[in-house]
């Protein structure tokens, strides 16, 4: 074991300060504007928890239920949407494997704005969709643009990759020997799936699940572009508290109250996985 | 249990992945579709088919601007991304040292962390430090979530990466300088190369991060927005399919150039564990 200064803290070093300054800072400012009293632009003022108590009492409460409740499912339709998939891509796709990761990883590479917005194009009236049931057979379609539905379809379409990567890892970590063993002593096929399967690759599935539930309950595109202004999510309120609201503390204690929530989750999370065994293993 | 799969089960998951995948391009191909339509409001079948908003796009002034001051704040952010990012790979994988599973969970946290509050963050922060936001503090916050994206990129390369080539190189007689230039770059260089093309094409489509932090600035998404909830315009379709055009470009070009690699390669040696692709 070489001694702490040594190379491994020295290449260490340079992400630590980027990080330091454009990351804790900003966000432990946050932090403290979140205490200072309403509508004031100043850090050094007595700190107060007027914000949250404000917060409480308004009905903020109804743009957080609706980010959980999208993101939940967002996660529970995307497990069920790539755990076949990622199996397939773990086990049984061999060398089509790759191609399947380059084609899932290209539309990330694309604006989420690009793609959200092609979704429009397409559920629209007399958009793609619409128009080409009434082209084929005189029906139109229901129109879901606008809607919740089209909010979750635009949030399971963009973050699938989010959890379809990490599901892929965690299979992949799961030795075929060891299901074999399992079926020679008689075990079912459910079980082999609930008993071994799924313990072992749980690191994967649950950094697939928690990802993309972070990442859901603070969106803000999806929403806007798709769901027009049927929602407001909580990422909606924090821009508006900033921007139009000009209440730069209302806004830092919404901020505050997603951050300590989904920090406490990826501590939870930090604390269950072991990243070399995870991304080491090939 | 391979033989346990059922021929059945094997097909239905083959075809739902097709599926998916299909599923993927639908709004690229709906936006690729819009971008080719005469009308001035999109209707779909499409029966005057045009190129005229490509003329018009390739022919204003704001458009190139707005590519411009996209392709600048991608080329920097690969660039200084990349370099941090090298450093943090070999901290996070290579070296054993006392802090590395803590520095190793504190390196991912910003991509566990929502882009928009994030962008809002730091507009608090650059306003707080006296600094106008322009596209160049655009750079510093598209970094603060693709540096440790990238890091993990090329993390995944160091850690197929036998340390011992380069001690051999040492106890020959090589320089700290010469071994990372002719053994630890080389055998780095697929897992640099895509952290590279990460870089660039996350940072040249990013929206939330530029969003709050470009300030007068405008980059491409960021316009394409505004368009956006403003009302129509067949440039939003037409801008947009160019830039997908060039991701795609870019994405395929660095594909092949891995294949060509590995194919000349193929012959000569069963290749140490360099080529395994990242896979990210």
């Amino acid at each position: 074991m070489s001694k702490w200064w040594k190379p491994g803290f020295l290449t260490a070093l340079p992400v630590l300060l980027f990080l330091l300054v454009g990351f804790a800072g900003p966000l432990l400012m946050v932090l403290g504007y979140s205490l200072m009293p309403p509508k004031t632009f100043s850090l050094i003022q007595m700190p107060t928890l007027a914000n949250f108590i404000s917060i409480v009492k308004d009905s903020y409460y109804i743009s957080f239920n609706w980010s959980l409740t999208l993101a939940l499912t967002t996660v529970v339709l995307l497990l069920v949407i790539c755990y076949p998939i990622a199996y397939g891509m773990a086990k049984l796709f061999g060398k089509w494997a790759n191609l399947v990761t380059v084609l899932v990883a290209v539309p990330l590479l694309i604006s989420e704005n690009i793609r959200l917005f092609g979704w429009v194009l397409f559920l629209l009236k007399n958009g793609i969709l619409d128009g080409s049931l009434k082209f084929l057979f005189d029906a139109s379609a229901p129109s879901v643009l606008y809607s919740v539905p089209a909010i979750v379809l635009g949030l399971v379409y963009v973050y699938l990759p989010f959890m379809l990567f990490p599901l892929v890892i965690g299979l992949s970590m799961v030795p075929d020997t060891v299901k074999e063993a399992a079926s020679d002593l008689g075990a079912t096929r459910f079980q082999v799936f609930r008993e071994i399967e799924l313990p072992l690759a749980m690191p994967g599935v649950m950094i697939g699940c928690m990802l993309v539930f972070i990442l859901a309950l603070g969106s803000l595109a999806e929403s806007k572009i798709l769901g027009g202004q049927v929602v407001v999510m909580i990422a909606d309120d924090i821009e508006s508290a900033f921007t139009f609201a000009q209440n730069w503390p209302k806004g830092s204690a919404l901020s505050a109250l997603l951050i300590l929530f989904s920090g406490t989750l990826v501590f939870y999370l930090f604390k269950k996985i072991d990243l070399d065994r995870i991304l080491g293993r090939r | 249990m391979a033989g346990a799969h059922s021929t059945l089960a094997k097909r239905l998951i083959v075809l739902w992945t097709v599926a998916i995948i299909g599923f993927l391009y639908i709004p690229m191909v709906s936006v690729v579709l819009a971008s080719f339509s005469r009308k001035r409001y999109f209707s779909f079948p499409i029966n005057a088919w045009d190129t005229k908003w490509y003329e018009k796009a390739f022919q204003s002034l704001s458009v190139r601007e707005l590519l411009t001051t996209s392709l600048n704040v991608a080329v920097l952010v690969t660039i200084f991304s990349v370099f941090l990012a090298f450093l943090g790979a070999l901290a996070f994988a290579r070296y054993d040292w006392k802090g590395r599973k803590l520095f190793q969970k504190v390196v991912l946290l910003p991509i566990f962390f929502p882009q928009a509050v994030l962008g809002l963050a730091l507009l608090l922060w650059f306003s707080a430090l006296g600094i106008t936001t322009s596209w160049q503090t655009a750079v510093f916050a598209h970094m603060i979530w693709i540096v440790p994206i990238v890091t993990l990129i090329i993390s995944i390369q160091v850690y197929s990466f036998d340390p011992a080539l380069e001690e051999a190189a040492f106890d020959l007689g090589a320089s700290r300088w010469q071994v990372l230039r002719e053994v630890t770059l080389p055998i780095l260089s697929p897992g640099l190369v895509s952290g590279s093309v990460f870089a660039f094409l996350l940072s040249w489509g990013n929206f939330p991060l530029s969003l709050f932090t470009t300030g007068a600035d405008q980059t491409v998404p960021e316009w394409l927005y505004a368009k956006m909830v403003s009302g129509y315009t067949p440039m939003v379709p037409t801008l947009g399919s160019l830039t997908m055009g060039g991701a795609v470009l870019v994405v395929f070009g660095v594909y092949l150039m891995f294949m060509l690699r590995k194919w000349r390669r193929g012959g000569k040696d069963a290749g140490p564990a360099v080529e395994s692709e990242s896979g990210a």
